[in-house]
């Protein structure tokens, strides 16, 4: 295993180093502010911006975070892949009781990992924000022909070569996702603390957008309602 | 190798006949014989463990155990096919027995080191034996490997549905629960080693997954499946592995994959019911057998059926293999 990397995209901070089993994970404080607490999950491949996005930190009124999931930006790298979607949730776990709480926004593959953590952690994550990025399709709702899974070429360094050939292909039943969104929405019966932002609807998050109670909207305005919520 | 013992097989003691711990425990259970040979494979830079039985030169047999298992579980069985003429092939799954304990681990990943196992064993096809989730990968390896598949044999490795709720509110309360406690699991991994303690305190641990064998077996399980630190015995398998956990796995994804196969197969099923298997009875799996398979339930035998009644599920495979 690789250690995390000097780098870190934080303007504010250096890197928080959290363990996860054998891992090392960056949490990045992107903005440093008073009020609830915002956690931006990256998609597949990607890793926390340096900067984000203007209209993100306008519409939240309290401290970012980002978190580089395994293998991925500064965290390690594990020898020999073994890479889940189950195990980036296990990772923005680690983040989440760094935290205390938070409201999590994921892009594409860290959509489906925060759509997950946000239904089984319901006294943690006050709010869950689905959007656009690398990774949201996964391998459809059952598995196809199996096959064995390996990058097509290796290097030094991340994203680590076997995340992006095993974490493409993880299987998303339209109600195992479900299961999840309701869970969250139960949980916070008076909110709307579901919000799905994400133009494109694979099949998981077609049946996430479903569910009586999930919102549809840009990010800027599910960030404005529930930093509001939070406040 | 060693000529297998004319003793009983473990967990069927001999009327009036008790083997003494003190052989138990030094690696001598009766019948019992460990691996001919052992070699390490890399797969993407895991060490695998891999130990053979019987004669180099015999035609190769490949055995891939079920989980929280290892491979020398089979010192007792594997003989007895490699005194038949077979070269029984097994190897420790990532972060089982002798094999490295890796940082993550995946279905993708134990695909991936079965397949280097069947690589570093010869080019040929080759009969497959898998039990429980050695059987589920063997199954998926039968469709990612199809041209190094001669003949597939399952034990007691065909998961049905039966331990899952039909009403949706209690399969996800179950699902819920699991994976909750999966990650409070993977929160607590800090340091986390397995627990000590004395041979018998470990062959007790075990009994929970083999509830009809023999204290005897069970220690003698524990001497070769163990590791003796200063403080104690610890079984080997890594700390970080835990049972269930979080995520979408279905039980039919794997049965559905029965009437693909284009090789002779054999399944036999325990039937006496226990935590360690899927419930699954024969109507479960007659439905997705292939054409021409061979289905055999064994009675008063549990999840456990080579280690349960090595002789009789030898003769069953060695029948169907000839």
């Amino acid at each position: 295993m690789t250690t995390p990397s000097a780098a870190c995209p934080s303007p504010v901070a250096p890197a928080t180093v959290l363990r996860h089993g054998r891992i090392e994970l960056a949490l990045h404080r992107l903005v440093d502010a008073d009020g609830p607490n915002l956690l931006l999950l990256h998609g597949l491949g990607e890793s926390t911006p340096s900067d984000p996005p203007s209209s993100i930190v306008e519409a939240w009124p309290g401290a970012i975070y980002g978190l580089d999931f395994t293998g991925h930006g500064a965290s390690s790298i594990p020898s020999g892949g073994g890479y889940t979607s189950e195990v980036l949730v296990a990772d923005a776990d680690a983040a989440l009781r760094h935290l205390g709480s938070a409201v999590l926004l994921g892009r594409g593959l860290g959509a489906y990992v925060a759509l997950i953590l946000a239904g089984l952690r319901t006294d943690a994550v006050h709010g869950v924000v689905l959007a656009d990025g690398p990774g949201i399709a996964g391998g459809g709702t059952e598995p196809g022909s199996p096959s064995i899974v390996a990058p097509a070429e290796r290097w030094e360094g991340t994203p680590d070569p076997w995340a992006l050939a095993e974490l493409a292909t993880d299987v998303r039943p339209q109600d195992y996702a479900q299961a999840f969104a309701r869970f969250v929405l139960t949980a916070h019966p008076d909110d709307h603390p579901l919000w799905v932002s994400a133009r494109v609807r694979p099949p998981w998050l077609e049946s996430v957008v479903e569910e009586a109670g999930v919102l549809e909207g840009s990010i800027p305005d599910a960030l404005a309602d529930l930093g509001r919520a939070q406040g | 190798m060693n000529e297998v013992s004319a003793h009983p097989p473990p967990g069927e003691p001999a009327t009036g006949q008790s083997v003494p711990v003190s052989a138990a425990v030094a690696g001598a259970y009766p019948g019992a014989h460990r691996p001919d040979r052992r070699r390490r494979v890399d797969s993407s830079g895991v060490g695998i463990s891999v130990v053979e039985w019987g004669d180099e030169g015999d035609p190769p047999l490949l055995f891939a155990h079920g989980g929280f298992d290892f491979a020398e579980t089979l010192n007792v069985f594997a003989p007895i096919l490699a005194r038949a003429g077979w070269r029984v092939v097994s190897w420790d799954q990532r972060g089982h027995g002798d094999s490295d304990h890796a940082d993550l681990y995946s279905w993708h990943a134990d695909t991936r080191d079965a397949a280097a196992v069947v690589h570093s064993t010869t080019d040929e096809a080759m009969p497959w034996i898998g039990h429980s989730k050695g059987g589920v990968l063997t199954m998926q390896l039968s469709e990612v490997l199809p041209h190094r598949l001669s003949k597939l044999v399952n034990l007691d490795g065909l998961p049905s549905r039966r331990f899952v709720p039909d009403v949706a509110e209690q399969r996800n309360a179950m699902m819920s629960e699991a994976a909750l406690g999966w990650l409070d699991h993977r929160a607590s991994l800090e340091g986390k080693q397995r627990r000590p303690g004395t041979i018998e305190g470990l062959a007790q641990r075990r009994a929970r997954m083999n509830i009809r064998m023999s204290s005897e077996w069970l220690q003698y399980l524990v001497t070769v499946g163990a590791r003796q630190d200063a403080d104690g015995w610890r079984w080997k398998i890594d700390p970080t592995l835990r049972m269930g956990g979080l995520g979408p796995w279905r039980p039919e994804w794997s049965m559905a994959r029965l009437p693909a196969l284009g090789v002779p197969f054999l399944g036999v099923l325990g039937l006496e019911l226990e935590e360690m298997g899927w419930g699954t009875r024969p109507g479960d799996v007659e439905a997705y057998l292939p054409s021409g398979a061979r289905f055999e339930t064994l009675d008063g035998v549990g999840h456990f059926v080579h280690i349960e009644a090595p002789e009789r599920v030898a003769d069953l495979i060695l029948e169907f293999l000839s």
